[in-house]
């Protein structure tokens, strides 16, 4: 299968600074794809190159086999993408900006539909100036949506939702995704990589650093566990390659259920934050 | 859908956004009116026993109708593309298959829309309210059809080639409000062309206000008063020249230097 999003060497210098530095990826048809960096890594650079709104300086790049610089009327009827604002809405309700941003697409979805699955529904008439940021965002999600995308962007889509908001948004995504929806995210949120994306790439200094599934990123499946416990009623830890047969060891002596039984690996922020060490002083001093 | 309906869905929604935005109304939509209905009622002891027996309503008549058209279509353009590529609504729109096209025959519709019902109120106001007498010749109202489609014409195109300047949304207000209070002042809009400075005439004839206000004033002051003018004479020749220039170089500019997107942003 011809991936979804292929990119070569791809280039973007802004003066002397390198915003994007040969960058190489490929994402598949149906992928959730996660982009992580820090503030002004290349990200934003990156992912506004392949909406068609910047133009690159090398490299190739082809989204759903077109290359975004010559983007026509039919390739953006495939495309949804997420801003991070949905400005200019302000007089208009949700219901009556959906319907009209409808109308441009070939095949879009039902309006009420998109609005239901948004939780929308109960602020559908309400002018867009009176829904607080959370349901901004869901509308910016729907009007992303309306016209089924092949590919989906999503630029920081949960920033300044609640957790309860955010789980709620994790469903509709995997929703999409669980119907072949390409999706391309960027997010501050590690916990959001790790639920959504199928493979994380992580960006620092224009460059990609690492990219494998959230599971395995920067070895992390295998790296050694902490295991706690207590015993005699203090706490214990122990650092190892071989946690299940620690916990095994510890079952024999202190009965089935060892008492306040941890194990610990290293969580994606950890990993994360490990791979952009070296760079955030690069970064700080170009922003 | 194709193009044209989609421009007609846009024409409905910029109209809904028009008319919820209440300084908008005010301040571009019913400004004239107002000024009219004002003007003629302050200064109406002053024209009774005027040469030609024109009244103070339709003494201010063409300069309302003129800054009426410098305000929904010049004024009104500048400010809402500027905002829009600003806040990223442009952006948003250029996101998505809509045809280009249909963004600005959103535009041009309401413009007409807007434009079309405030010179209906202002007509309708002078006629009932203050007495005005309406021409009745065809030569006339033909006049003033081109004078007021050229100067529609050339106010939008010249107010979204305006809005490339602007960098900002929040500079666009003095940016626009300015030029225009200005404008209107010194092309004779608000008081007789007459009584301003030579060097003002002068530099109130190289933009297209000026030409709008005495076109608009040859179609509703009696002809004795052509003497008034600059020139002595009503000018259409040069009105229709200097207005078309106007409209091509607004839209050459309008088409060249249009943006999606923020300066500084590719």
């Amino acid at each position: 299968m011809t991936p979804a999003i292929t990119v070569r060497g791809l280039r973007k210098t802004y003066g002397d600074l390198a915003a994007v530095d040969g960058i190489d990826l490929d994402i598949e048809p149906g992928e959730c794809f996660a982009l992580l960096g820090p503030n002004g890594a290349g990200k934003s650079t990156t992912v506004e190159i392949l909406e068609g709104f910047r133009v690159r300086d090398a490299g190739e790049v082809s989204v759903l086999g077109t290359d975004p610089a010559n983007a026509d009327r039919a390739w953006r009827d495939r495309i949804g993408i997420v801003l991070q604002s949905c400005a200019g809405l302000d007089l208009l309700t949700p219901r009556e900006a959906l319907r009209s941003a409808a109308k441009v697409y070939r095949k879009p979805r039902d309006v009420e539909e998109v609005i239901a699955a948004t939780g929308l529904s109960e602020k559908a008439d309400d002018r867009v100036a009176k829904l607080s940021g959370g349901q901004r965002r869901r509308l910016d999600v729907a009007l992303g949506i309306l016209g089924r995308p092949d590919l989906l962007f999503l630029d920081e889509p949960t920033t300044g939702f609640d957790p309860k908001a955010r789980r709620d948004f994790w469903t509709l995504i995997d929703s999409l995704a669980a119907e072949g929806t390409t999706i391309l995210l960027t997010t501050h949120y590690l916990e959001e990589a790790e639920a959504l994306a199928d493979r994380v790439g992580v960006i620092a200094a224009g460059r990609l650093l690492a990219l494998d599934t959230p599971q395995a990123l920067g070895g992390r499946a295998s790296q050694e566990a902490v295991v706690g416990w207590e015993e005699n009623g203090t706490r214990h830890t122990l650092t190892t390659a071989t946690p299940t047969a620690q916990v095994s060891a510890l079952a024999a002596r202190l009965g089935p259920e060892v008492p306040g039984l941890t194990i610990g690996r290293p969580t994606l922020e950890d990993v994360y934050l490990g791979l952009i060490a070296p760079h955030l002083t690069v970064t700080e001093e170009n922003s | 859908m194709n193009t044209l309906a989609l421009g007609l869905d846009r024409t409905m929604l910029e109209l809904k956004m028009y008319f919820r935005e209440r300084d908008q109304v005010f301040f571009s939509f019913l400004f004239p009116i107002l000024l009219l209905a004002l003007f003629a009622t302050v200064f109406g002891p002053q024209f009774e026993g005027e040469p030609g027996g024109i009244t103070a309503g339709s003494y201010f008549l063409p300069g309302m109708i003129s800054a009426g058209i410098l305000l929904t279509s010049f004024q009104t353009m500048a400010l809402t593309v500027t905002t829009e590529r600003d806040d990223g609504t442009l952006r948003r729109l250029r996101a998505t298959p809509m045809p280009p096209v249909a963004y600005f025959l959103g535009k041009v519709g309401l413009v007409a829309v807007t434009a079309l019902a405030q010179l209906v109120l202002l007509l309708l106001v002078a006629r009932t309210v203050f007495d005005v007498s309406l021409p009745t010749e065809a030569s006339r109202w033909l006049t003033f059809g081109w004078v007021y489609v050229l100067g529609v014409f050339g106010g939008t195109v010249l107010g979204v080639a305006y809005s490339s300047l602007a960098t900002s949304s929040r500079s666009a207000g003095a940016a626009v409000i300015g030029p225009v209070i200005v404008l209107q002042f010194i092309s004779g809009v608000y008081f007789a062309f007459r009584d301003i400075p030579t060097w003002l005439q002068q530099l109130a004839s190289f933009f297209p206000l000026k030409w709008v206000a005495q076109g608009m004033r040859s179609v509703f002051y009696p002809g004795v008063l052509a003497s008034d003018e600059m020139a002595g004479s009503w000018e259409h020749g040069r009105t229709a020249l200097v207005l078309a220039a106007w409209a091509i170089a607004g839209l050459v500019l309008c088409v060249t230097t249009f943006r999606w997107t923020k300066r500084g942003s590719v």
